[in-house]
């Protein structure tokens, strides 16, 4: 019989290696997935984790697109971590991520055709504003009435998403695409473009906006008062208030942060590698980051690397769909596996399992 | 007279300790056989064992002349035993009859049950409404409503988890009036305890265990309460004491303090006003849920109320958080250790942080100092003599006594005006109970005040110099500790929850 048995400290060995052993399982499991649906196991694993960096054909074109999927998943999942610390369940970033989108590809397109160098800036103040103000939503509505924060943040994304439409189809629709939906091109005009900085990497200013956040973050968590006081309330909320720390203060401050990296990355999204709102101009970047910020542990290294694996598997995963057959939901299963084993293992940094045969009566 | 219940040698033993060695003893129909020993001594253990809980490695265990090996409660409770836990599994929500007849194999008609109910509850002298909720009932009451769902089973032997701790003296004598009717009907009863009167008082046999071994037994009336403790600790306490000194300048003013509850089930402070002077330690009696977490919170600014209502040194300070209370020189220890006064998952020095940031400077400018906050979880390891391997351990890991020893450590260390305690040496073993009073003395002692809310009334009798009593949220008017009688205790407590007229006469029962 399998017993749990809870440790009396958490493990540090099973707190490190629960990613790694989560992703080889992961490996296993999607493999004979694979093999049942006819395809060859070891050739899909392969193209998902290895091909889209090393592969000669695909590389030149897939790495770069690495940081550029992995940017604004790790700057979503840094400001959303802070909240999921503490106990606040921020599920709508990819609302904010939309709205700070349409407030940066706004202010960028009121001043068009202007190619000032303080647009740009101005822009990001905007989409960060943007995501922040979509976020108090549910957190004004929490700390007044007592509302669920997971429930509001999730239905605002589907209102951010109408706005979204009716943005591009009717009011920051491009006056000379002769009715087509969509914003005029921001990337494709100086002044309200987000470049790739270095050529051939992917690196645009989203991305060294995350690694930004990842070292702030790692500063905040592991040095500052309001990390410990965030910790603090997310592991024990009484000792929390024991100790001086205002529930509703945190809450405005947890989702206003996480908002405004959403919104910040929804910026560099549209402005760089998007290039426009459009009606799909959101990706699922909101959600997934979600997984991303689990996948890392909360901790901003983790959601570093679980960033960039998750960006990989994604890059994989098309690649594996193009080059093999293998159907898209079977990618997103995969992908599902992941997230699954590394939760299923997580139970290991708390508990030690125990093989007891039962006594004989 | 052939034994009831007989054990012989039971051994159990966890990874690293052996709660219980060759256990021995035997228990006579009718006797009330009281277990001895100190927190850790393996009292739950062997009862968990006899109730069917755990299963011992070796040894046997007879009951009424035939092997007795219970492979879980309902087995148990199938042979006679019964049992009344330390704390109470009833649902707050549902009623005296709902909750009985979810621990029943198969309950009868509510109708049915509820007459029964009130049959037992009579013929016992425990009175109680079937239809009543249990989250409206008193502590006294909860157990009430364990104690009659055990006896519906009519069993043989009746297993007592420290019964009285949330009891009031009048509630107590209530209690053993019951547990001697049923004794007097040949009902033998196990009651572990560590209050060495009331065992004196009640209990025709005791156990004494130490370390999981059988140290001694004795006829409790025949010995004196100091050589049970000895032989429970296995050595003589030192008991607390300071000099004398003159009260000085009031340090804390509470007047008018009124404070509704945050839970449906907790319970409403209403004018509370006491004075506390440097150098005196006030005890705040009362049976648990009377309002002690609530006026804790007050003091400690978990939950702010009108200024004027808390002042400190003058200074209305009511309507402050606790930061700013603590800076200006009110700290707190609240009861909950797990959970409230430290985070279960946080290491010590993570702990020393929770609430010595602000007085011991362990921060900069919003940057913590991990250095002197691990200087300073050592010096309160030190100081006050916690157990554990390093101060990079979880909390949670540490036992009660340990942790409880931290926690007041870390508040005393901060050279407070005032502390604020609630129950100091709950679950606490009996020397590390006494080094806690000393220090709380030797802070009284050093210009402090210090306010004690605590059940253990000998406790409050020993440290404090006044006293006064905590009942269904209203503070009586203080009284000189010394010379304070347990009646006169009890009738500042409220004396027994509406059993003035239904409670029968000692004398005319027997």
């Amino acid at each position: 019989m399998i017993r749990l048995e809870k440790r009396p400290t958490p493990s540090r060995f099973w707190g490190a290696a629960t990613p790694v052993v989560a992703v080889i399982l992961t490996m296993i499991a999607g493999g004979i997935m694979f093999a049942l649906l006819g395809k060859d196991p070891v050739a899909a694993i392969r193209i998902i984790f290895w091909d889209p960096l090393f592969s000669e054909q695909f590389a030149s074109y897939s790495r770069p697109q690495l940081l550029i999927k992995a940017g604004p998943l790790i700057l979503i999942a840094i400001g959303l971590s802070l909240g999921f610390r503490a106990g606040i369940w921020n599920i709508g970033a990819e609302g904010q991520y939309i709205i700070g989108a349409i407030c940066g590809a706004g202010f960028g397109l009121a001043f068009y055709p202007s190619e000032n160098p303080l647009i740009f800036p101005g822009m990001v103040i905007a989409g960060l504003l943007g995501g922040w103000a979509w976020a108090m939503i549910p957190a004004i509505l929490k700390t007044r009435f007592r509302t669920n924060e997971i429930l509001v943040s999730l239905l605002l994304v589907y209102v951010a998403e109408a706005i979204l439409a009716s943005a591009a189809t009717n009011w920051l629709r491009n006056p000379d695409a002769m009715g087509f939906p969509g914003s005029r091109n921001l990337s494709r005009h100086p002044g309200t473009d987000n470049p790739e900085l270095i050529a051939g990497t992917g690196m645009h200013w989203g991305v060294l906006a995350a690694f930004i956040a990842v070292i702030a973050a790692y500063v905040l968590m592991n040095r500052h008062v309001l990390g410990y006081h965030i910790r603090l309330a997310g592991q024990a909320p009484r000792a929390a208030r024991f100790a001086g720390v205002e529930p509703n203060r945190l809450v405005l401050l947890c989702l206003g942060i996480s908002g405004a990296l959403a919104g910040a990355a929804g910026l560099f999204e549209v402005s760089g590698p998007a290039g426009q709102i459009s009606i799909d101009f959101n990706s699922g970047y909101g959600f997934t980051a979600i997984i991303v910020a689990f996948l890392g542990r909360l901790n901003p290294i983790g959601i570093l690397f679980a960033g960039l694996l998750m960006a990989l598997t994604y890059i994989g995963g098309e690649l594996a769909q193009l080059m093999l057959g293998i159907p898209a939901p079977a990618i997103q299963a995969f992908q599902g596996m992941l997230l699954f084993f590394l939760l299923a293992l997580d139970v290991l940094s708390n508990y030690r399992i125990k093989w007891a045969r039962e006594a004989a009566a | 007279m052939t034994a009831l219940l007989e054990i012989r040698g039971l051994t159990k033993a966890y990874p690293g300790v052996v709660a219980n060695d060759d256990v021995s003893f035997s228990i006579a129909p009718g006797e009330v056989h009281a277990l001895l020993g100190e927190n850790g001594a393996g009292k739950s253990t062997l009862v968990k064992m006899i109730y069917g809980l755990v299963r011992p490695d070796s040894g046997s265990m007879t009951l009424g002349g035939s092997a007795y090996t219970p492979a879980e409660p309902r087995a148990a409770r199938a042979s006679g035993v019964a049992m009344v836990f330390q704390h109470f599994s009833l649902f707050e929500a549902l009623s005296v009859a709902e909750n009985i007849a979810l621990g029943m194999e198969d309950p009868p008609r509510p109708r049915d049950l509820a007459r029964r109910i009130q049959d037992v509850s009579r013929a016992y002298g425990l009175p109680l409404d079937p239809a009543r909720m249990v989250g409206d009932l008193s502590a006294g009451e909860r157990q009430r409503v364990e104690i009659i769902r055990c006896l519906l089973q009519d069993p043989k032997l009746l297993i007592m988890d420290e019964p009285t701790s949330v009891l009031t003296p009048q509630e107590v004598e209530i209690l053993f009036h019951t547990l001697r009717k049923l004794s007097s009907e040949g009902t033998a009863i196990l009651y572990i305890s560590h209050k060495l009167e009331e065992i004196r008082t009640l209990c025709d046999a005791a156990t004494i265990l130490r370390l999981g071994k059988v140290v001694g037994s004795c006829t409790p009336r025949e010995v004196s309460a100091a050589d049970m403790a000895e032989m429970m600790v296995g050595k003589s306490l030192a008991t607390p004491a300071r000099d004398a000194s003159e009260p000085g300048e009031v340090l804390l003013h509470v007047a008018g303090l009124s404070l509704e509850p945050a839970t449906p089930f907790g319970t409403p402070l209403r004018h509370i006003g006491m004075e506390v002077r440097a150098g005196e330690v006030l005890g705040i009696g009362g049976v648990a849920g009377n309002g002690q977490d609530e006026l804790l919170a007050a003091l400690s600014g978990e939950r702010p109320v009108a200024p004027g209502m808390i002042e400190l040194k003058g200074t209305p300070i009511g309507a402050t958080g606790p930061e700013a209370r603590r800076r200006a020189g009110l700290l707190c220890a609240p009861e909950e250790r797990l959970g409230h006064a430290a985070a279960p998952d946080m290491s010590l020095i993570e702990n020393a942080v929770l609430t010595g940031r602000v007085r011991r400077g362990l921060d900069r400018s919003g940057f913590v100092g991990w250095g002197r906050a691990r200087a300073f979880a050592e010096e309160i390891i030190e100081r006050f003599d916690v157990r554990t391997p390093g101060p990079a351990v979880a909390a949670r890991a540490l036992s009660g006594g340990n942790l409880q020893k931290y926690v007041i450590g870390r508040e005393i260390l901060q050279a407070p005006d005032v502390l604020v305690v609630n129950q100091p040496t709950w679950g606490v073993d009996a020397s590390a109970a006494a080094s806690i009073r000393q220090a709380l003395l030797d802070l009284a002692q050093n210009g402090a005040a210090v306010v004690v809310i605590s059940q253990d009334l000998d406790e409050l009798l020993e440290i404090s110099d006044r006293f006064c009593a905590l009942n269904e949220g209203r503070l009586s008017a203080s009284r000189p500790a010394r010379g304070l009688t347990m009646e006169e205790i009890g009738l500042m407590l409220g004396g027994a929850h509406d059993m003035h007229d239904i409670a029968p006469e000692p004398e005319a029962a027997q």
